[in-house]
């Protein structure tokens, strides 16, 4: 029953979320109905708009997760977008050097690189302060974060990454390193089996490392009662750096598949804000690991739905954004439904009463 | 003589719980009627059906020979019931004025601060309710905001007076002083329904008492005639031991030496002044004094939550001044802290979980790092048969558990862990009669079976009853150390107050 209800709540904000949607569609002289019709198709209307969508769905999945960890142990690392951008940067140059390395090793190392630079950039400076001096993790993960991707600008705006020419970008990552991708019709969704299975891996990871590990029980304590879990013998302050150093590590993780699996050179453009996205990815999903994939599923076929449905129907594609917004809301407002109907209840039962007396 | 309130059997149910199942109760004017009952005994409920906050289910309220059908507080109000909540329903940021007379101003349309200031002078002068009418209600004590409260159910004209656990946040000091309003109260003929699972209030305070039991009044009686032995008999429904026996028994070695321990709390002062003790095997070790004294600052340097700032802490010989709390778990060092909501339990995990919170970093709970969940059910279900945790559910969250079952819950997790040393810091604070001889009996338990105990407790009856050797501290120090069963209250309590006895030599 408490089960179910966690997993109805977030579906009835969704659901609510979408008919509002529908009514400022309707609002703005459009019809709402084909609207979300070429939003569906969008997302899932052929193989390639489902590879489309799932592409866009692993990174907020896998960051997704490191968010999870992090605020079930207490701690809100708003600043994964940074973490993001530094695995990827720390694959991509992994990826344009060690070239004489075999694909596999060369691969690996890839995807450790950006693992570690992630997890470092979460644990070393926001993980360190918040435990030992008190910085909000709130404000150093994302300082951090700017810091990291303006960081990765300059090495590619005429800093050392930056490829030969006048474009900002870095040189491709090694041939032997980029995921192969699914025949034919996937490849221009860009969708690789590898980025598949480390994902399902991921999650897999997460989960196990969350309720059957002695490491995510002394998290999962600390996140719910510091005070109890220091008693416990817990060392808070060495959790508070792990949690945060897990979470960039996923958040690593993610950006080094983006640059293996699609991007292959650092450029630009190169994030979509999946950092951000993903935050929303977990609170929708109440920080549970396979609650995670859903809602990354979701948030992904929104995501390529809302530019089919530009191109369709001619609605703004931002209009997507409005709906994460709703939704966004409806999720904090789920605390706020139960009450409501409770007072409703009182309501209806003091009238029944009245006519009586 | 004259009934103010009377209860005809009143029953209310809620959907798999009858909270009331026949309820009859009859106060007269101007007496002090205590309602006595365990936690979930139904009083609160009770309580919330004469206030008009549930409709009953069945059965008849009168007031002053009236039928009475409240559907809201403001009825119940209006009618001249006056209630004070176990928390306050106060305003910080208002004064004492504006919280008397807020939703009753004086004035129209503008709020007339003088003339409510005036009105509030005037009752607290009429009850002897002595308060500053002008003052923060968030600067006053706990003491002060309660007479607010009960200002406030007189300035809507309140006839009758309920109080609901009213003793719950007080300090002795203002425990007293609540008694003399209530006795001011009633020689003013105003009628006090005092309600509280305290024995030792009910007696001092009322003239009657109601028993409740599962719902059901038991019986009234005169509490002249009443013993505590008597009411905690008819609270539980069974003979009840208030006094723990415990066979006379040789302390051993010392298992706990402290030297010179000074510590300071977390907001930097110091608390500890230079502690000496010793806990011998065998013993319980009472320590005595007035909240604040360094009492819980001492416990929790022992378990190594706190730092020693100096001084050396001897656990069987051995130093562990600087060791970590896991390593002294680890060497046999049972807690039981003082607040078990926010340091013994995690609320959210379940009660296998919560059982294993100290210990899931060994096997059998787990391995290599990783968990073993089914050695922590097969644990827990154990544990919770033979300590009668209820409900018996390992799957239940500590949250959705009363006070006095997670109290249990922290103790089968510390007693089971095979303790050389157990700390109970204040074991039975805010449980019920049943709850507090089970405590105790463990507590004795582990005496006999030779272990040492650290028993702090603000309860000097509590310490009186269980300890060997009593330790009364004060200003951060032991003033002394007398055998249990020398001591007397007003020993302790002068001891308490910081005058030394010469005689240390127990």
């Amino acid at each position: 029953m408490k089960a179910l209800r966690s997993i109805l709540l977030p579906v009835a904000a969704s659901l609510v979320a979408i008919v509002i949607g529908a009514i400022l569609v309707a609002a703005l002289g459009y019809h709402p109905l084909s609207v979300y019709a070429s939003l569906v198709s969008g997302a899932f209307g052929s193989p390639v708009n489902i590879g489309n969508t799932l592409t866009a769905s692993l990174p907020l999945i896998i960051i997704g997760l490191g968010i999870a960890i992090s605020f079930q142990s207490g701690l809100f690392n708003i600043g994964a977008d940074g973490q993001y951008w530094m695995g990827a940067t720390a694959a991509a140059w992994v990826g344009y050097h060690f070239t004489s390395l075999p694909g596999v090793v060369h691969m690996i190392l890839c995807l450790v690189a950006g693992m570690i630079a992630g997890a470092l950039w979460a644990a070393v400076i926001p993980g360190l302060t918040k435990a030992f001096v008190g910085a909000h993790e709130v404000i150093t993960t994302m300082m951090m974060s700017y810091i990291a991707i303006l960081f990765a600008r300059y090495l590619i705006e005429g800093g050392p990454m930056q490829q030969k020419g006048y474009i900002p970008q870095s040189p491709p990552i090694a041939p032997n390193t980029q995921f192969p991708y699914f025949a034919q019709g996937f490849q221009q969704a860009q969708l690789s089996p590898i980025s598949i299975v480390i994902t399902v891996i991921a999650v897999a990871a997460a989960w196990f490392l969350l309720y059957k590990t002695t490491l995510g029980f002394s998290l999962r304590s600390v996140g719910l009662n510091a005070r109890a879990a220091r008693y416990a013998g817990i060392g808070v302050k060495s959790s508070i750096v792990t949690a945060l150093g897990l979470s960039g590590l996923f958040a690593g993780l993610a950006g080094s598949v983006q640059m293996l699996g699609v991007d292959h050179q650092l450029l630009d453009g190169f994030s979509s804000n999946y950092g951000y996205t993903a935050i929303v990815v977990a609170l929708l999903a109440r920080n549970n690991p396979i609650g995670v994939v859903i809602a990354g599923l979701f948030f992904g076929a929104l995501t390529t739905g809302g530019q089919n449905m530009q191109i369709a129907s001619n609605v703004p594609a931002s209009l997507t954004d409005v709906l994460t917004g709703l939704i966004i809301f409806f999720v904090g407002c789920e605390r706020i439904i139960p009450q409501v109907i409770g007072w409703y209840r009182r309501r209806r039962s003091l009238r029944a009463q009245t006519p009586a007396s | 003589m004259e009934n103010v309130l009377e209860v005809i059997d009143l029953k209310k149910w809620f959907p798999g719980v009858k909270a009331n199942d026949g309820v009859n109760l009859s106060v007269r004017s101007g007496e002090v009627h205590a309602i006595l009952g365990e936690n979930g005994a139904g009083k609160s409920t009770l309580m919330k059906v004469i206030y008009g906050l549930l409709e009953p289910t069945a059965g008849e309220i009168r007031l002053f020979g009236e039928p009475v059908h409240f559907r809201s507080p403001r009825d119940a109000i209006r009618a001249g019931i006056g209630m004070v909540h176990q928390h306050f329903m106060l305003i910080p940021a208002f004064t004492v004025a504006e919280n008397v007379v807020l939703g009753d101003e004086p004035g129209g349309v503008r709020f007339r601060r003088r003339e409510a200031s005036r009105l509030v002078r005037q009752l607290s002068e009429r009850y002897g309710l002595a308060v500053d009418p002008d003052a923060k209600v968030g600067d006053l004590t706990v003491g002060l905001q309660q007479r607010v409260e009960i200002l406030k159910a007189f300035y809507r004209k309140a006839r009758v007076l309920i109080l609901d656990e009213p003793t719950a946040l007080l300090t002795p000091q203002e425990t007293r002083e609540l008694f003399r309003i209530i006795r001011a109260l009633k020689e003013d003929g105003v009628p006090v329904i005092f309600i509280s699972h305290k024995l030792d209030e009910v007696l001092e305070v009322s003239d009657r008492v109601t028993v409740m039991r599962q719902g059901k009044t038991v019986e009234t009686l005169e509490t002249k005639g009443a013993t505590p032995q008597m009411l905690a008999n008819l609270m539980v429904g069974r003979e009840v031991v208030l006094r723990v026996e415990k066979p006379p028994l040789q302390a051993g070695e010392p298992v706990l030496q402290v030297r010179d321990l000074r510590v300071r709390s977390a907001d930097r002062h110091e608390r500890v002044k230079g502690v000496n003790l010793e806990v011998r095997r065998g013993e319980i070790l009472g320590i005595a004094g007035i909240d604040g004294n360094g009492q819980f600052e001492f416990a929790d340097a022992i378990a190594g939550l706190l730092r020693a700032e100096s001084g050396e802490i001897r656990l069987e010989g051995r130093d562990i001044t600087h060791l970590s709390p896991a390593r002294r778990t680890e060497l046999g060092i049972a807690y039981v802290p003082q607040d078990r909501q926010l340091d013994g339990l995690v609320l959210s995990f379940d009660l296998a979980d919560n059982l294993i919170l100290r210990d899931f970093r060994r096997p059998p709970f787990s391995r290599r790092g990783i968990l073993n969940r089914r050695a922590a059910e097969s644990q827990a279900e154990q544990l919770i048969q033979t300590f009668d945790v209820r409900p018996p559910d390992f799957r239940r969250r500590a949250s959705e558990l009363s006070g006095g079952n997670q109290q249990k819950v922290i103790l089968a997790r510390e007693v089971s862990r095979d303790p050389v040393l157990l700390i109970a810091a204040q074991p039975t604070r805010g449980l019920d009669v049943g709850a507090i001889e089970g405590v105790h009996r463990q507590l004795v338990r582990l005496r006999n079976e030779g272990r040492a105990v650290l028993l702090i407790s603000l309860e000097l009856d509590e310490i009186l009853s269980l300890s060997d050797r009593i330790a009364v501290m004060h200003d951060g120090d032991i003033v002394g150390i007398v055998r249990g069963e020398e001591a007397t209250r007003e020993m302790l309590g002068l001891m308490m107050t910081g005058q030394r006895r010469k005689e240390g030599t127990a």
